[in-house]
């Protein structure tokens, strides 16, 4: 798994080229699954993502660690705040 | 000596493969087997429309005999799989009752079948005790669902002797089956419920967990006026946390909760048990598949398809079909001995309709690189949509299309 500085990804979901369910469903399947703590990094390549992502993320009151652009997609990574 | 490919599921996936290599290949050079367990193959988008009409469990709309779906080359049979063993290539079936009279298995009721080739089309399974408040679903239970017959005709008893008030329609966990089947469900009501002069009497609420009222922004653009003009209510970023069936109301993650009269819920969704315990799925029981040679990721001569995947691709008949051609090409080529080509990949192919009530649909096309652009609702998809159900059991089977 890609490790940087700040935190290390324990679960990475490829959403690219996602429409339905689309990126969105995909991290929050992804965050129920995982351990209270855990981080999990979605890759998407729709640009809503951009602001669905972190609305949501806010809007579950989990953290959100960053969106990372790739050569034609995005990592987007929160964690499991609860 | 004959390859030997064994297919577990008797879906739309499984059912297709199976067809597909019996009938592109010899005897001398493949045997082809299906194992599943009811004998019945079921077409799940007729459930959408149970409670709203007279169809009853074995209704053939929405239920037939798996083994007149099959070529007569397929080597069908009906029984539980106990274990999956992709070390030593072999599959443990415990036969269905019954099963072994016909077999003339002599009596015994468990066998040991090895393979060349594996697919897995083991489907979803309703867990809706992964919802805090739920427990398995039975008769009695305070809240309905039409993700199986069983739950659909319950419904249909509930609303026909429902008499007004709040109905609540939210989905229970993600991923589940069919995503517009929720949307669908809550105009088809609205519909109903103007025929049978209850609509002045009810208010409908749909909670949806994302941002917008369907995953696909350009959908949700189309949808949503309808929602508004037919006075039907709706809350976003609403993921059901628990239901209280007591109190008649359901709470989110949020932070919000909506007391209803009647919940429509579609139940949480896993991966088939067999693949939880055989180590072969993902936490929700999902297998890790490759999203373009839908191979089992880590596990040579095994291929996955359908809902059992974890593909992010909506969870469909039309995703599960597209994927199954794509399997049986895959197959046919390593049977030849050869490497599949380039045109043998899954693009993300998934084709199908949203129901708008009132005699309207529109069309969903897309794949990995093209978003779909849902024309305006009209009688003409609907039309397409109620042929597509009657023509489903005389081509899609089959392999015909």
């Amino acid at each position: 798994m890609p490790e940087t500085k700040e935190f290390t990804i324990d679960k990475e979901i490829d959403a690219r080229g996602s429409f339905c369910p689309g990126p969105l469903m995909e991290l929050i399947r992804g965050m129920k699954a995982l351990p209270v703590g855990g981080v999990l990094a979605v890759l998407s390549s729709d640009p809503g993502s951009a602001k669905d992502i972190p609305t949501w993320v806010q809007k579950a009151k989990h953290d959100f660690l960053g969106a990372f652009p790739e050569q034609g997609y995005t990592r987007f990574v929160a964690r499991k705040a609860h | 000596m004959p390859k030997h490919v064994l297919i577990i599921g008797g879906g739309v996936g499984g059912t297709i493969v199976a067809n597909l290599l019996a009938r592109h290949t010899q005897a001398a050079d493949a045997s082809v087997t299906l194992v599943e367990s009811t004998g019945h193959h079921a077409y799940m988008p007729g459930w959408l429309y149970m409670p709203f009409n007279h169809d009853g469990l074995d209704s053939e709309h929405i239920l037939r005999g798996e083994h007149d779906l099959l070529n007569h080359r397929v080597n069908h049979i009906r029984g539980t799989v106990m274990r999956i063993d992709t070390q030593n290539h072999e599959v443990r079936v415990h036969y269905s009752p019954g099963f072994d009279e016909i077999a003339g298995t002599g009596g015994a009721t468990e066998a040991t079948y090895g393979y060349d080739y594996l697919v897995l089309a083991t489907g979803a399974r309703l867990a809706p005790e992964d919802l805090d408040g739920l427990s398995e679903y039975d008769g009695d239970s305070q809240w309905h669902h039409f993700y199986s017959a069983e739950g659909a005709l319950n419904l249909q008893h509930a609303l026909h002797h429902f008499e007004g008030g709040r109905i609540v329609i939210t989905v229970g966990g993600i991923p589940y089956r069919c995503p517009p089947a929720p949307l669908e469900f809550t105009f088809l009501l609205d519909e109903w419920l103007e025929k049978r002069g209850l609509r002045s009497k009810t208010e409908i609420q749909y909670l949806f967990p994302l941002p917008r009222v369907f995953p696909i922004e350009s959908v949700a653009e189309v949808v949503t006026p309808l929602l508004e003009q037919r006075n039907i209510g709706y809350t976003i970023f609403f993921n059901p946390e628990s239901v209280n069936t007591e109190k008649k109301i359901i709470y989110s993650l949020e932070g919000e909760e909506v007391p209803y009269d009647l919940l429509v819920l579609v139940p949480p969704h896993r991966g088939a048990r067999i693949i939880e315990d055989s180590g072969l799925g993902d936490e929700q029981g999902w297998i890790p598949t490759d999203r373009a040679t839908l191979e089992v990721k880590g596990q040579p001569h095994v291929y996955a398809l359908g809902d059992a995947t974890d593909l992010p691709v909506s969870k469909s008949g039309s995703a599960a079909h597209f994927e199954a051609k794509i399997v049986a090409a895959r197959l046919l080529a390593e049977l030849r001995g050869e490497q599949p080509g380039p045109d043998t990949v899954y693009d993300g192919e998934v084709m199908c309709f949203l129901e708008t009530g009132y005699n309207k649909a529109t069309q969903l096309v897309f794949n990995y690189e093209h978003p779909p652009r849902p024309p305006r609702p009209s009688l003409y998809y609907h039309m397409e949509k109620q042929l597509f159900n009657r023509a489903y059991w005389h081509i899609v089977p089959q392999g015909l299309v």
